[in-house]
């Protein structure tokens, strides 16, 4: 008997012990789905928090103030040497004109800072950074370039340790709590295919009895395992992405909250349909392989 | 050939079920095996399909020893044996037919190859028209019938009968008797595990008796001329 004639024969089985269990198998596809909706919502939560976190990030700028013995050319000449540190993502000139007139803006109400002159302030960079958990040892970088110098340099390294940590935790609970629900769609996965087996056992023991081996026995199992996970993780990528459009469109019309910019479905659906997919067979598979372990040992 | 040398099984629980046994069947014989309940018969079949692994001695089925009989060994160890047991062991919501082909595609056998036995073996046993019944549409007699037919699927060499006329009627005892016999002379050897007395006395056969894990008589007719 030819691979071909196996694999037919072994989705066939797999496909007709789903049906043949339909009630089992409507509540393992519906509980399957569920896990991964939850999986899926706060994986997609994660990623827009991720998103806000680094938008946020992005705004945290340091700025290095330029000494002022150097002239305006001298002081615009030192972007190649800050835009050479490896930490850096960008950098803007700031002259003292505009440093100052920016200032006066800010402080339009108070007369007392009208009249300071541009003297007073200094040519600066202000700088973005590609990693903010990098910001001291990027401090230290530019406050080594000739020209800015030591103590030179403002930046904000509690602010960012904040957010570092923010964003720490929240991985660290994202990925906790997947795990945890993936362990317990498994569990849910392996009892339902372990009712039919049971519902099976007669047939198995027949199989055993005649010289069927483990490999053939376990397949239709795996298959059915495999089919049971692909339904649930067809059905819940549909119906996460409506969930997500649902909570998407909420968010825009509401007038408290509408500040939040939400990651578009269509920009991540590929990972999201991926993941799912991959999610779901792996719980049809690793659940159906618990389940058959042990009506093996006869 | 069958050769169990000096076995002892003794159970995790305590049990001593056999206590050096030793008996022998030679290909082609047809063999019947009794005695009280408890004497080791049960246990002498589980050792004989490689279900359990005999605690000390050697037991030699068809070329295989089962002392430490690795796992992947095991399947191909049964489609050397036929087994039929008392409660025939069918699949109720397959077909007659569809019983024989999940055997067949059990071991693996092609389409071709199912088309070709199949018909063969229901034919042996007289079922040949009830191919499209339902186990629970026949009687026991032919039931057990069927269970005889897929034990002949893989062609084996040896035909082993736990209590296969527990459940019927003495005419229908003698019919299965008499087809096992039918099969042993094809060159099967058939070892029939029973208590039933008056069957086994009908037949002019060889007769293992085992009593407390132990032959104690073997010979021709139900109490042997060769006393253990």
């Amino acid at each position: 008997m030819n691979n071909s004639h196996n694999f037919f024969y072994f989705m066939k089985e797999g496909a007709v012990n789903m049906f043949s269990h339909g009630f089992m198998s409507f509540a393992a596809v519906g509980i399957t789905v569920a896990c991964l909706l939850i999986m899926g919502t706060f994986t997609l939560v994660a990623i827009n928090a991720n998103a806000m976190l680094v938008d946020m990030e992005s705004q945290n700028q340091m700025l290095a103030f330029v000494d002022k013995s150097l002239s305006d050319e001298e002081a615009q000449a030192l972007k190649g040497d800050i835009l050479a540190i490896e930490n850096v993502s960008g950098a803007t000139f700031i002259s003292n004109e505009d440093a100052a007139a920016a200032f006066r803006d800010k402080y339009e109400d108070d007369e007392l800072f009208q009249g300071l002159p541009d003297d007073n302030f200094r040519h600066r960079y202000a700088i973005d950074l590609k990693d903010i958990g990098f910001m001291r040892q990027t401090k230290e970088a530019l406050e080594a370039v000739p020209g800015i110098g030591r103590g030179n340099v403002s930046a904000y390294e509690d602010e960012a340790a904040g957010f570092i940590t923010i964003r720490n935790v929240a991985s660290i609970v994202c990925v906790v709590l997947i795990a945890v629900l993936f362990v317990v769609s498994v569990f849910i996965i392996a009892n339902t295919i372990k009712l039919t087996t049971f519902d099976r056992r007669d047939e198995i023991a027949i199989m055993k009895m005649v010289g069927a081996t483990n490999g053939f026995i376990r397949w239709p199992f795996v298959y059915e395992g495999f089919l049971l996970g692909l339904f649930s993780a067809v059905i819940g990528f549909f119906l996460q992405w409506g969930l997500y459009e649902a909570v998407a469109r909420s968010v825009a019309a509401n007038d408290t909250i509408n500040l939040i910019t939400m990651v578009s479905f269509e920009s991540m659906w590929t990972y999201v349909a991926a993941i799912f997919a991959g999610a779901g067979m792996l719980i049809g598979v690793g659940g159906s392989l618990s389940a058959i372990r042990k009506f093996l040992q006869v | 050939m069958i050769r169990l040398t000096d076995v002892v099984k003794e159970y995790p629980n305590g049990t001593h079920a056999l206590n050096g046994l030793s008996m022998e069947i030679q290909d082609g014989e047809f063999v019947f095996m009794v005695g009280p309940s408890g004497s080791g018969k049960s246990t002498v079949i589980k050792l004989l399909i490689g279900e359990i692994e005999p605690t000390e001695g050697r037991v030699m089925v068809n070329g295989f020893s089962l002392r430490n009989i690795k796992e992947w060994q095991v399947p191909h160890l049964r489609r050397t044996v036929g087994v039929i047991f008392q409660d025939f062991r069918l699949i109720e919501h397959k077909s007659v037919y569809d019983n024989m082909v999940f055997a067949m595609r059990a071991v693996g056998a092609g389409p071709k190859e199912i088309r070709k036995r199949i018909p063969y073996c229901l034919n042996l046993v007289g079922l040949e028209n009830k191919g499209r019944r339902l186990p629970s549409e026949l009687s026991g007699g032919e039931q057990q019938r069927v269970a005889i037919a897929r034990a002949l699927l893989n062609n084996p060499n040896t035909i082993i009968a736990d209590e296969p006329t527990g459940n019927l009627d003495p005419a229908r005892s003698l019919e299965i008797m008499r087809l096992l016999e039918r099969i042993n002379a094809l060159g099967t050897t058939v070892l029939v595990v029973t208590h039933e007395k008056d069957l086994v006395n009908r037949f002019d056969k060889r007769v293992v008796m085992l009593e407390r894990g132990r032959v104690v008589s073997d010979g021709h007719g139900y109490y042997g001329r060769k006393q253990m």
